[in-house]
């Protein structure tokens, strides 16, 4: 089996700073990798290097693209890159509202991406965007509201309901529990779950929670100053850590 | 003839324009920049529009301006008479007769030759602007032909209203490549913008020029199962009888009394002169004495 | 099916000095196919170390731990999720799901994750709850919910879900009464019958002469005094 994604020797310094270095990982089909630390480990710089919104200094990214088979992204133009954001890829923003068109209803914002890769026909694109409000739990009467008149959670329901909807294959996450209530969060993270096995999606999920990634993640990488720490099976790593950062991170949650 | 130079603008700037206006020809629909000048009128009257009409100019030319379809309103008899007055051109308000036209909102109901040419005046020339306010990423989604935020555009007209309500500066795909505002004309224009004639689109505050050659292709977007419909107002024209021309609606009392007109007013004084008489009509030459 | 030669391993506690504590020194054992092993001992003596070692979630730091054609010590993760999937269940003491997640998908999502039908799935899951006598109004509530009892047997239905050809029980029948009690060893047995290698914690001693065919006592593996 190809990986889907793998990452090799991936760095980005912003002037002396680190920003990540030296990263290496393989994703395959089906996978969920979570990465924790810190607030500055430098967990965002790598999914915006792997999600193409930064530039690396240096390493490679290969995607096994549809078409083409492995290719290095940092190798590629940018509107393949864009096409792939677009179609193969999506990538839910901690905040809705950087992943939503706020002015567009909630049916538009779904069918965006539809568009975008040539869908035509109107009643086709409502059907679709339907099924996905549904898929997603928002009632089908919602599909001409904006995103403004929804709650937290709905909004964060329709920015995964709208990048979905093209069937990608690689999901980026940055803290989709972020702003949520905790019921909220709870039902987010069931639906999740369906999706990346009903879709055999594979992802990379950022966050600082680790009790989100024990529940979503079948991988766990562990960042500190911009290195990779520790890496593994998420439970083994939840559960027997191996590196010092690792183990204060973990006896440091505060139990419910 | 005045001091001012031919057609007001010095020779290097009109240079320049037609620089610019070439470039745009060879690449349809695409806005090419340009170094807009001030000129003797404020932005909004046309400025883009004058530029380009003045970078086009040759002393044999015949001049028709149109402002919403007439030739007798302020903005097109002053800006006929600018060029009446610095270039010295002959001027028409028969469309027939003129070899350049520089309009406003409208496209002749005439068809245009081959040996004429439109210029247009253009608000806002970037038709992606009230979807994407970034200049930056509009022109990067020109580059890579990414459009599907224009669709976006029209399905949030049908959600809301049953059906494409956009009903002017209606989005349209030139040559199969780029999107461009065909500056607010009605949506029944779009369909002429298929034309033997040459065709100029000039946005002096926004300094672009962007152009369609003679007989290129010109695509109103639209859905499979919402077609693009060249719609105007279900009546005659109230003057000349025409069922197939753009009307204004004009009150004409405080009780509700109304009446459809031609927009373009010397389409339709031609069809008069013919005995065309439309509902409300008095024959020509005889409306004061109605 | 299970086969463990010289496995060791250390608790390295970084944030204490960097203090060594050796948990496991040359643990060997092995569970043929139909048989069922349970692990005794005292308390804190490694039985639950052991069993998570085989599960994967411990690291092993010597030794090898093969399961079916596995060697779980030197796995790769992609390798042991594979292997949690098809090849070995666990039962644990404890319920770990996302909240509000109704407890007809809790017991199914095991074989929702091997690709099977969700009506098949849910059929299956029904059938197990049913006969651990989980009454019928709490399928469609969250497990996080019930009793400790519940938790428990619900625990089981997940872990017996799919026929898993290799199972780890970590008391699987604490807090049970005697005719749920009853149910579970069926249950076991049942695997026993079917092939399954069972490697078990009881405290039960009732239970485990029933249904073990040999004791190991881990107190062997244990290393001496802290250093």
């Amino acid at each position: 089996m190809t990986p889907l994604l793998q990452v090799k020797g991936l760095t980005k310094r912003y002037g002396a700073r680190i920003g990540c270095t030296a990263v290496n990982f393989d994703l395959f089909p089906g996978e969920v990798m979570g990465i924790v630390g810190e607030s500055g480990s430098g967990k965002s710089t790598l999914l915006n290097c792997l999600a193409g919104h930064l530039e690396a200094d240096a390493g490679s990214v290969v995607f096994d693209t549809r078409a083409e088979g492995p290719r290095d992204l940092r190798a590629m133009s940018e509107p393949e890159r864009r096409m792939l954001s677009r179609t193969d890829w999506a990538f839910v923003h901690q905040n809705p509202r950087d992943g939503l068109r706020m002015g567009v209803s909630a049916g538009g914002n779904v069918g965006e991406r539809l568009m975008a890769v040539g869908a035509r026909h109107y009643g086709g694109i409502r059907a679709q965007a339907l099924d996905w409000l549904d898929r997603v739990e928002i009632d089908a009467d919602r599909i001409d509201d904006r995103p403004t008149a929804f709650s937290g959670g709905m909004q964060q329901r329709l920015q995964i309901a709208r990048n979905l909807v093209t069937g990608p294959r690689l999901v980026f996450m940055d803290e989709p529990t972020g702003g949520l209530d905790v019921s909220v969060q709870a039902r987010l993270l069931d639906l999740l779950r369906g999706l990346v096995r009903e879709m055999g999606l594979s992802a990379v999920i950022v966050t600082h929670d680790l009790a989100v990634v024990r529940l979503l993640a079948h991988r766990l990488m562990v960042m500190k100053s911009g290195q990779v720490v520790e890496a593994g099976l998420t439970d083994q790593v939840l559960d027997d850590p191996q590196h010092g950062y690792t183990q204060l991170l973990v006896s440091s949650v505060l139990q419910v | 003839m005045s001091d001012y130079n031919f057609a007001y603008l010095d020779e290097q700037t009109k240079r320049m324009i037609r620089r610019a206006i070439l470039k745009a020809l060879a690449v349809p629909g695409y806005q090419v920049p340009f170094a807009s000048r001030e000129m003797p009128m404020p932005y909004g009257w046309g400025t883009g529009g004058v530029q380009v009409s003045a970078a086009c100019l040759v002393p044999e030319d015949r001049l028709k301006v149109i402002d919403q379809g007439a030739d007798d309103t302020t903005n097109a008899v002053s800006i006929r008479r600018f060029f009446e007055k610095t270039a010295g051109v002959a001027t028409t308000t028969k469309t027939t007769e003129a070899t350049l036209i520089q309009t406003r909102h409208r496209i002749p109901e005439e068809p245009l030759t081959r040996d004429q040419i439109l210029v247009y005046q253009v608000p806002i020339p970037e038709p992606l602007r009230f979807l994407e306010p970034r200049e930056t990423e509009t022109r990067k989604m020109h580059s890579l032909e990414e459009y599907g935020l224009v669709h976006v555009k029209l399905y949030e007209d049908i959600a809301r209203h049953g059906q494409i309500a956009t009903s002017y500066a209606y989005p349209v795909k030139v040559e199969g490549r780029y999107v461009m505002d065909p500056s607010p004309i009605p949506k029944f224009d779009n369909p002429k913008l298929e034309s033997e004639a040459i065709q100029l689109f000039g946005a002096g505050r926004e300094q672009r020029i962007y152009a369609l050659p003679p007989y290129c292709h010109v695509v109103s977007l639209d859905f499979e199962d919402h077609p693009f419909v060249a719609s105007k107002a279900d009546h005659a024209c109230d003057l000349c009888g025409s069922n197939s021309t753009y009307l204004d609606e004009v009150i004409v009392d405080d009780a509700g009394g109304r009446m459809f007109v031609c927009s373009d007013t010397d389409y339709c004084e031609g069809r008069r002169a013919a005995g065309h008489l439309g509902r409300l009509a008095a024959p020509l030459g005889q409306e004061n004495a109605a | 099916m299970i086969e463990i030669t010289a496995l060791s391993k250390n608790f390295v506690l970084h944030n204490q000095g960097g203090a060594v504590i050796p948990v496991m020194r040359d643990a060997a054992l092995a569970v043929a196919r139909g048989e069922c092993v349970a692990l005794t001992g005292a308390s804190g003596a490694g039985k639950s170390t052991l069993m998570r070692m085989v599960y994967g979630n411990y690291l092993a730091n010597a030794g090898v731990i093969r399961v079916g054609d596995l060697d779980v010590a030197q796995a790769a993760p992609r390798q042991i999720i594979a292997l949690r999937r098809d090849t070995l269940g666990y039962v644990s003491q404890f319920l770990r799901v996302v909240p509000r997640v109704p407890t007809l998908d809790v017991v199914a999502e095991p074989l929702l994750a091997l690709g099977h039908e969700r009506a098949a799935a849910l059929a299956r899951a029904r059938d197990l709850l049913g006969r651990l006598n989980i009454p019928q109004r709490l399928w469609s509530l969250s497990p996080t919910t019930f009793s400790g009892g519940e938790q428990q047997r619900v625990n089981i239905a997940r872990g017996f879900a799919h026929t898993y050809p290799a199972l780890l029980l970590d008391e699987p029948t604490a807090s049970l009464d005697a005719a749920n009690r009853e149910l579970v060893l069926t249950l076991i047995e049942e695997a026993k019958a079917r092939g399954a290698a069972i490697l078990g914690i009881f405290h039960d001693e009732a239970a485990r002469a029933r249904v073990c065919d040999r004791v190991v006592d881990v107190s062997g593996f244990t290393p001496g005094m802290i250093n």
